[in-house]
C-alpha cells in the first residue's frame, strides 16, 4: 500500500540529486568504519567487544546507500511535487546567515543579542520586512525565554550584557541578592 | 482487583495539586504545539527535559503525558481548519475534516474530533490500564536474547514496514544507531564514534538530535519552499454543537476507530499513520452517505480516523511502559526522561515505580477530561494561534531551539551540531526519508546492544542463542517476514497484473 521501493518511472535516468544522498550515505559508512578500526579493543572482550555493534552498523550504512544509489540510477524517488517546486535558495541562505550568526554571535555578546540577530535574520529570509518590529519581538521573545528557563528551570543559557544586568535589577526587584 | 486498586492509589497521587496543575499546563501547552504548524509533541518534551532535573518524576512525566495527549487534539484543529497536517498522523483528518470546514461545518468537524479524541482515549487508556499488566506477566519470562529479538521486530515495522520505504526508513534508523554509539561505551568504558573531541566523549544528547531534525530541518524546508502555495486558514463557521444526525454518525465510528487504533498502537510497531487509514478506509466503506466523502465532507472521515489516532496514541504508552520499548519519536523521548532519572523502563517498573506509573496512568484520564473543556469551549482562543505569521513563528522555534541545545553544556559546538544535524533533517525531509526512526534508533540502539552483549555473554559468544529460544527465534522470524513478505507479495502482483502464468509453489 505504501511502498514505493520499486517504482519504476517510464524514463529510467540517473537521479542526480538522489545520487548525492546515496553516495552521502556512503560516504557516512566510510566515516563508521574509520571510527571504528579506531577503537582499541583489548583482548578481554574480544568475544563481544565494543565494535561489534559497530561494525554491524557500518555494514548496514554501506549496503542501504548502496540500495539508494541503485535507486537513484533507477530515476530516483522524488515525488513530482518536490521536483516541480523550485528551492528558494535567498530564503534559505538568510536563515543559514541567522543560525551562523547566532552560533558566533551567543559566547561573545549572550543569549538575547545572538537570538535577536538570528531572529530578524529568519524574519527577513520568510519574507517579513519590518526588521525593528521583528527585533522588538525577538528582543521580548528571547527575554521571556531566558527568564523562563534560566531561571524557572535553572538551565544555565549563555549570559551577556542584557542578561547580568536584568538578572542584577531582577533580583533587586525580589530581594534576592546573595 | 489488584488493577483498580493500583488505579485508585493512581489517582490519588494525580489529583494532588501540583500534578494537576502539572496536568493542566501540560495540556495546555500540548494543544498550543498541536495548533502551531511546524512544532510537534517530540521537539516540545525535548526542549523541556531539562526540567527532570528540576522537579519529580511522578510531575515531569504527567507534564509530558499531557503534552502528547494535547498535541493529538491540538493537530486535528490545525487539519480541520488549515488543511496543514502538523504530523502524519493528522493526515487523514484532513481529507474530510478540512472539506467540512470549506462546506461551513468546521463547528461539527471540530466537536466531532475532539469528543472522538476523548472517548477512544479514554478507551484506549482503558486499554493501558488493563493490558499493561497482562504483558508485563509475560514480559518477566523475557531474557536478554528474546528482548533483543523483539527489538530488532520493532526496529524493522517502526522503519521498514510503516513508512514509504523501506530502504530510506531503515536508513533513518541506521544513522540514529550511528548517532547512538557515539560516547563512551559503558561495558568497556572505550570511547567510540568521537572524531577525537572530548566534548563527544558524553555522546550526542536526544535533544540535539531532535531539535536540530524537527525545528532546524523543519525550518530550512519551510523556508526552501517558500514558492509553494500557501495554505489558508478557513473561517470557523457553524455551530459546535452536532446535531442529532451528526451524533449519529459519529459514535459509531468513535467506537471502531478506537478499535482499530488501540490494538496497532500497542503493538511493538506503533504508529498512528496505519490506523487513522484503516479507520478512513472502513468509515467510507459502511457509510451510508458515501456522495460526502471528497466532496463536502462526511463526518464519519474525520470521527473515525481522529479516534483512532487517539486510541493508537494511548496503545503506545503499552510497549514503552512494559517494556521500555519505544516506537514513536515522542516515546523514544520519553524513555530518555526515564534515563534521566535513573529509571529503567521495563516490566519491573510497573512493581518498582508504582506511583509514578500509575499516577501518570490516572493523569492521562484527567488530561483526557481537561482536554475537551480546554479545546471545545476554548477553540476561539486555538483558532488565534494559527494567525502567527509564518516568518515570527519560525524565528521563534529557533530561539527555543538555542534555549534548549545551548542550555545543556553552553557550548557553541553543541550549536554546531545542532545544526549540522537541521541540515541532514532538510535533506531528509526533502528526500522523503522518516525522521522518527532517527530517534528511536539512537535511544533503543544502545539499548538492543547492551542486551545483545548480555545475551552473548551468557551464552558463552554462542551466536545461535537468538534461533535456539524459541521465542526469540518466532520474533525475528516474524521481523524477517514484515521485511520480505510486501516484497514477494508485490512480485507476485506485478506476475499477475503483466498476465504471465503463475509459477506454482512461488510464494
Amino acid at each position: 500500500m505504501t511502498s514505493d521501493d520499486d517504482y519504476a518511472p517510464p524514463q529510467q535516468r540517473l537521479a542526480m540529486p538522489e545520487l548525492m544522498i546515496g553516495l552521502g550515505l556512503l560516504a557516512c559508512a566510510a566515516v563508521t568504519l574509520w571510527q571504528t578500526l579506531a577503537i582499541p579493543v583489548s583482548p578481554m572482550y574480544s568475544k563481544v567487544g565494543p565494535t561489534v555493534f559497530p561494525y554491524m552498523t557500518t555494514a548496514g550504512l554501506a549496503v542501504l546507500a548502496l540500495l539508494l544509489i541503485v535507486a537513484a540510477a533507477r530515476g530516483g524517488w522524488q515525488p513530482e511535487e518536490e521536483k516541480e517546486t523550485p528551492t528558494d535558495w535567498k530564503a534559505m541562505g538568510f536563515v543559514v546567515a541567522g543560525l551562523v550568526a547566532n552560533a558566533a554571535l551567543i559566547q561573545p555578546l549572550g543569549f538575547t543579542a545572538a537570538s535577536v540577530v538570528m531572529f530578524v535574520l529568519v524574519c527577513f529570509g520568510f519574507g517579513s520586512r519590518h526588521p525593528l518590529r521583528d527585533a522588538l519581538i525577538a528582543l521580548v521573545l528571547a527575554l521571556a525565554a531566558y527568564f523562563g528557563f534560566a531561571r524557572a528551570l535553572g538551565v544555565n543559557i549563555g549570559a551577556g550584557y542584557i542578561e547580568n544586568t536584568l538578572n542584577v535589577v531582577v533580583d533587586a526587584v525580589l530581594g534576592l541578592r546573595n | 482487583m489488584d488493577t483498580l486498586a493500583s488505579l485508585a492509589n493512581g489517582f490519588a497521587v494525580a489529583f494532588t495539586p501540583t500534578n494537576l496543575l502539572w496536568c493542566l499546563v501540560g495540556t495546555t501547552l500540548g494543544t498550543a504545539i498541536g495548533v502551531l504548524p511546524g512544532l510537534g509533541p517530540a521537539l516540545t518534551i525535548a526542549l523541556l527535559l531539562p526540567i527532570t532535573y528540576q522537579v519529580a518524576p511522578e510531575a515531569s512525566f504527567i507534564l509530558f503525558a499531557g503534552i502528547y495527549y494535547g498535541a493529538m487534539y491540538g493537530g486535528s484543529t490545525t487539519s480541520i481548519l488549515l488543511n496543514t497536517p502538523g504530523e502524519s498522523a493528522t493526515i487523514v483528518t484532513a481529507l474530510e475534516g478540512n472539506r467540512m470546514a470549506r462546506s461551513g461545518r468546521g463547528g461539527a468537524a471540530l466537536a466531532t474530533a475532539a469528543i472522538g479524541s476523548f472517548v477512544a482515549g479514554t478507551i484506549g487508556t482503558l486499554g493501558v490500564t488493563f493490558l499493561a499488566p497482562v504483558v508485563v506477566s509475560f514480559a518477566l519470562a523475557f531474557g536478554p536474547a528474546e528482548y533483543f529479538s523483539l527489538m530488532v521486530l520493532s526496529f524493522v515495522m517502526v522503519s521498514a514496514v510503516l513508512g514509504s520505504s523501506s530502504v530510506r526508513g531503515l536508513s533513518s534508523l541506521f544513522l540514529g544507531f550511528f548517532l547512538g554509539m557515539i560516547g563512551v561505551d559503558i561495558q568497556t568504558g572505550q570511547p567510540r564514534f568521537t572524531f577525537g573531541l572530548t566534548e563527544l566523549l558524553d555522546g550526542v544528547s536526544v535533544v540535539i538530535v531532535a531539535v536540530g531534525l524537527f525545528a532546524v530541518g523543519e525550518t530550512l524546508y519551510v523556508a526552501s519552499r517558500r514558492y509553494a502555495g500557501r495554505d489558508e486558514i478557513v473561517p470557523l463557521k457553524g455551530s459546535l454543537y452536532m446535531t442529532a444526525q451528526e451524533w449519529a454518525r459519529s459514535w459509531k465510528a468513535w467506537l471502531r476507530g478506537a478499535l482499530i487504533g488501540f490494538p496497532i498502537g500497542a503493538l511493538p510497531a506503533g504508529g498512528a499513520e496505519i490506523p487513522t487509514f484503516l479507520s478512513y478506509a472502513a468509515e467510507k466503506k459502511l457509510s451510508k452517505h458515501k456522495e460526502e466523502f471528497g466532496t463536502t465532507g462526511a463526518i464519519e472521515g474525520v470521527a473515525g480516523p481522529e479516534a483512532a489516532n487517539n486510541a493508537s496514541a494511548a496503545g503506545v504508552l503499552v510497549p514503552m511502559l512494559t517494556l521500555g520499548l519505544p516506537t514513536s519519536a515522542t516515546a523514544a523521548i520519553m524513555l530518555s526522561a526515564f534515563q534521566s532519572y535513573g529509571i529503567q523502563p521495563g516490566p519491573l517498573l510497573l512493581t518498582t515505580q508504582a506511583n509514578l506509573v500509575w499516577g501518570l496512568i490516572a493523569s492521562l484520564f484527567i488530561a483526557n477530561v481537561l482536554l475537551v473543556v480546554l479545546n471545545l469551549p476554548l477553540i476561539g482562543l486555538w483558532v488565534r494561534l494559527l494567525k502567527i505569521p509564518a516568518p515570527q513563528l519560525y524565528a521563534g522555534i529557533l530561539v527555543f531551539a538555542t534555549v534548549g541545545s545551548y542550555g545543556i553544556s553552553q557550548s557553541p559546538i553543541d550549536l554546531v551540531l545542532l545544526y549540522i544535524l537541521g541540515g541532514i533533517g532538510f535533506l531528509m525531509r526533502r528526500f522523503d526519508f522518516p525522521t522518527a526512526p532517527v530517534i528511536i534508533g539512537m535511544i533503543l540502539g544502545p539499548l538492543a546492544e547492551a542486551q545483545f552483549r548480555r545475551a552473548m555473554t551468557i551464552a558463552n559468544g554462542d551466536w545461535t542463542v537468538f534461533f535456539t529460544h524459541p521465542l526469540s527465534l518466532t520474533l525475528l522470524l516474524l521481523a524477517l517476514a514484515a521485511l520480505v513478505a510486501p516484497r514477494i507479495w508485490k512480485v507476485i502482483e506485478q506476475r499477475r497484473l503483466r498476465g504471465q502464468e503463475p509459477i506454482p509453489g512461488d510464494a
